[in-house]
């Protein structure tokens, strides 16, 4: 096989192992803190908007372990360095 | 399909490069000053508030009141920087609902430039008020083995600074693009709204945390003080 088409295989599966596995953490994670924010909300209804805002930044930090990978498997998709290399020598 | 906005090339001149970045970029910027500009020009002290300007109070007033929130004492010592941060990011990321922009911030550049700014400030605000010397020991603060570990967070926080923020912009095109070829219709509609939401979350993340690392640095040491 030439090198060309094993790294598009090794691209491409590995693009999709990394989006699917690392999604699980972080939607893990945000399940449980929307889950605790539901039950102080519930508690105590006139502290709702303090903790949804610190709900809101609490998540988009959560999300951001998921986020990394999917820019790495957008980089090995779109932008993948060694293709490139390959393709230009 | 482009994933950073760098790849679209109008110009090319000698080693410079004119990206639809740097256009955006200046566009959001030109439409900021402007708007900026018409609304306070004609400024008196004693006429009474024209909406316009209300509405540019009601901005700052927001953002003056947040930083105060964060535990930074001076909020006027600092919207310079987290104000200005905020409200461009915030501008770049909502006007993806006019039609032939691409939003400046979906390109690494970008974010990295922003998150450098934030991590060139922090030592310079906490220099400026904790001093020279109390800013060096905040790097030994629980006991001199962390020095190591306080850089490599200094810098990976940077780091994670501008892939948060470059990952949600370009996540949110990405997806938007993917499904207009899938189901052309109204799921690209409602990842655009979704977008939206995500845009302005991020601007307000980003000021948050860039508040929250200026704050930190300083008031570590000034509670060990107190207590």
């Amino acid at each position: 096989m030439d090198p060309l088409s094993s790294i598009a295989i090794a691209s491409i599966v590995t693009a999709g192992i990394t989006t699917g596995i690392g999604v699980i953490a972080p939607s893990l994670g945000e399940g449980r803190a929307v889950a605790a924010a539901l039950n102080s909300i519930a508690q105590q209804p006139d502290a709702s908007s303090n903790i949804s805002r610190t709900l809101f930044v609490g998540l988009a930090m959560i999300e951001s372990s998921g986020i990394y990978c999917f820019v790495i498997s957008m980089i090995l998709i779109f932008a993948n360095p060694f293709w490139n290399h390959f393709i230009s020598g | 399909m482009n994933i950073t906005p760098d790849q679209i090339v109008y110009l090319r001149y000698g080693p410079f490069t004119l990206n639809a970045t740097i256009l955006m970029t200046w566009l959001v910027m030109a439409v900021l000053v402007l708007a900026s500009w018409l609304i306070t020009r004609n400024m008196k002290p004693d006429a009474p508030v024209t909406g316009k300007q209300g509405m540019l109070e009601m901005v700052v007033l927001m953002i003056n009141g947040q930083i105060e929130e964060l535990g930074l004492k001076k909020p006027a010592h600092y919207i310079s920087l987290i104000g200005t941060l905020f409200l461009f990011i915030l501008i770049s990321n909502l006007s993806v609902v006019f039609p032939g922009y691409r939003p400046p911030t979906g390109s690494l550049s970008t974010t990295a430039a922003l998150a450098i700014c934030v991590f060139l400030a922090v030592p310079v605000y906490n220099i400026a008020s904790i001093g020279l010397k109390k800013y060096l020991k905040s790097y030994a603060k629980p006991n001199p083995v962390m020095i190591p570990f306080n850089i490599i967070g200094e810098v990976s926080r940077t780091l994670s600074l501008s892939f948060r923020l470059f990952g949600n912009i370009m996540s949110g095109e990405m997806i938007a693009s993917i499904l207009l070829t899938l189901t052309p219709f109204f799921f690209p509609v409602v990842m655009n709204l979704f977008g939206i939401l995500t845009g302005t979350i991020q601007a307000y993340i980003f000021a948050v945390l860039a508040a929250v690392y200026i704050a930190a640095a300083g008031t570590s040491s000034s509670n060990n003080q107190d207590f």
